[in-house]
């Protein structure tokens, strides 16, 4: 079977800095992968090159069999009406209402009358644990976990068949961080979703996960099944899930 | 960097930096401007925006004008008496209204709020990637973000301007009228006499050009601004500065196109 997402020899640079090195990946329909890896090692830069916001400098990126990066407008149009994407820092329009957040896609993407794309967004903060309520308020006015929970129902609001989630834990407290988990765990399930997640959180990587990808130093060492992570043999892998400072993965704490 | 800089060699970076800056600004101009013919509209934004630029900037417009035309009426007075050519003051201040001082001073005036209000609000959607958010859900940045801007600008600051040309002849006026003993009715019919509709129109023309771009500038700095507040901050007075520039310069090539070869 054809995978749903195939990263083939994908590499990225920024000027002289190569962040990508030759990056393979795949991920069956319906599966969750989970990339983890430390901060600045090209887990977002991953992300961003197969939603097209970045163009990889060679390589393929393939969805349903198709290279999104000699794709022509329609595909690429039609690929992006099917995909949904929690950002690292939510990215909500701090311009627009809640409710408008969640009902941007609908609205402007897919020309769904206003009235309609709010009884969805109304119906998808519901989702999250968020009432009626909040979705008058604007962005400034929730707080950090309020906001992922609001960027995850804009990301599910178009039904997606791929879900994209950069972070969804990062900066919350270890309760919320579970309950956003859970949230991800149920909109999947119910959505029937592929998803690649990208996590520094080993419980969240644990709980949402089929599969695990480490990415390092710009390359995937490391892939294979949830429950075989803490068997990998792989130090590095083991270095990163115990939080260890000694190990083969030396932090740069000073300035590159 | 290297110790001994040789300036040739600053000279030929600093060039080349400039020539990339300007394909780049080009290339931004190029897209938007062919963005603007392709649907989706968005009246919505575009209507807000003709707001946000017209409405808000209309005192500031409005009061630069004022006080520009009454000093300008004093000057010339004072100029014209040595002359005993006191009644040139009318027509000299509707043709230095309308011709330059009007769309260029409303221009900037209107650069300094709104180019660096775009940069601000475009880069803070920049680095928060609510730009890349708009791609994932299906809505083109360009045509949701910079094209209701540049039209609101275009349409906008020629009203600006003709509100502007208006209230600098008035301050003219008043000042004539009421401090330099001019008569009121010839002051009108002097005004009327001189003032000849081609002035309107390049004055109208004028204003289009920097409304889109101030409109340009703003957009394109907040679009490809990074790096945090710093970097929106950057953006922000890059922005203004690019304004100020690239109008006093359309305004000069428009005023040797149109005005060069009159007598
Ligand atoms: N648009 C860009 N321009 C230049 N450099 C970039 C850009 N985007 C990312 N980088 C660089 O690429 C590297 C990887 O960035 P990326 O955002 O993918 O890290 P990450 O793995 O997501 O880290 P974190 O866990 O901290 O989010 C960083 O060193 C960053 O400076
Ligand atoms: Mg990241």
């Amino acid at each position: 079977m054809t995978p749903k997402i195939e990263l083939r020899g994908v590499s990225k640079a920024f000027g002289r800095k190569l962040v990508l090195k030759d990056v393979n990946l795949s991920i069956a329909a319906g599966q969750s992968l989970v990339i983890i890896g430390g901060s600045g090692t090209g887990k977002s830069v991953t992300i961003k090159s197969i939603l097209g916001l970045l163009t990889p400098d060679s390589g393929q990126i393939l969805i349903d069999g198709k290279d999104m990066t000699r794709a022509s407008r329609r595909d690429r149009k039609a690929f992006l009406a099917d995909i949904g994407m929690l950002f690292q820092g939510a990215a909500l329009f701090d311009s627009l209402p809640v409710w408008q957040n969640v009902a941007f896609g609908l609205i402007e993407g897919k020309r769904l009358k206003k009235a309609d794309a709010k009884e969805i967004a109304i119906e998808k903060l519901g989702r999250v644990g968020l009432g009626p309520d909040v979705a008058e308020l604007h962005p400034a006015e929730l707080s950090g976990g309020m906001q992922k929970r609001v960027g995850l129902a804009r990301a599910i609001a178009g039904d997606p068949s791929i879900i994209f989630f950069d972070e969804p834990t990062t900066g919350l407290d270890p309760i919320m961080a579970d309950v956003i988990n859970d949230l991800i765990v149920e909109c999947v399930r119910d959505l029937g979703a592929t998803t690649l997640s990208i996590t520094h959180d080993m419980a969240s990587a644990r709980k949402i996960a089929d599969r695990i990808a480490m990415l390092y130093g710009g390359e995937i060492i490391w892939e294979g099944a949830k429950d075989s992570i803490d068997q990998s043999g792989n130090a590095y892998v083991d270095q990163f899930i115990h939080g260890r400072a000694d190990g083969p993965i030396q932090m740069q704490v000073t300035d590159d | 960097m290297n110790k001994t800089a040789n300036p040739i060699q600053i000279i030929g970076h600093i060039t080349l930096a400039s020539l990339a800056e300007i394909g780049r600004l080009s290339r931004f101009a190029g897209h938007a401007v062919a963005s603007i013919a392709l649907p989706p509209f968005y009246l919505r934004a575009l209507l807000r925006q003709i707001w946000l630029i017209g409405y808000n900037s209309l005192p500031v417009v409005g009061l630069t004008a004022l006080f520009t035309g009454a000093a300008l009426a004093q000057q010339i007075f004072v100029g014209g008496s040595r002359f005993n050519a006191e009644s040139v003051v009318p027509g000299v201040v509707v043709i230095a209204i309308v011709r330059e001082l009007g769309p260029v001073l409303g221009g900037l005036m209107v650069a300094g709020r709104v180019s660096s209000a775009m940069a601000a609000e475009l880069g803070t959607m920049r680095v928060t990637e609510q730009i890349d958010a708009l791609v994932t859900l299906s809505t083109d940045p360009f045509k949701y973000l910079v094209v209701p801007r540049i039209l609101a600008a275009v349409i906008t600051l020629p009203a600006l301007v003709l509100v502007a040309n208006i209230i600098g002849v008035m301050g003219g006026y008043i000042i004539g009228t009421e401090r330099l003993g001019l008569n009121s009715a010839s002051y009108l019919k002097v005004t009327a006499d001189f003032l000849e509709a081609s002035d309107v129109v390049s004055s109208l023309v004028k204003a289009a050009v920097f409304g889109f771009i101030i409109a340009l500038a703003g957009s394109y700095h907040g679009y490809y601004s990074r790096g945090g507040a710093q970097g929106v901050g950057r953006a922000t007075t890059n922005a203004v500065v690019t304004a100020f520039i690239l109008i006093l310069l359309a305004n000069l090539i428009i005023t040797v196109l149109v005005f060069g070869d009159a007598q």
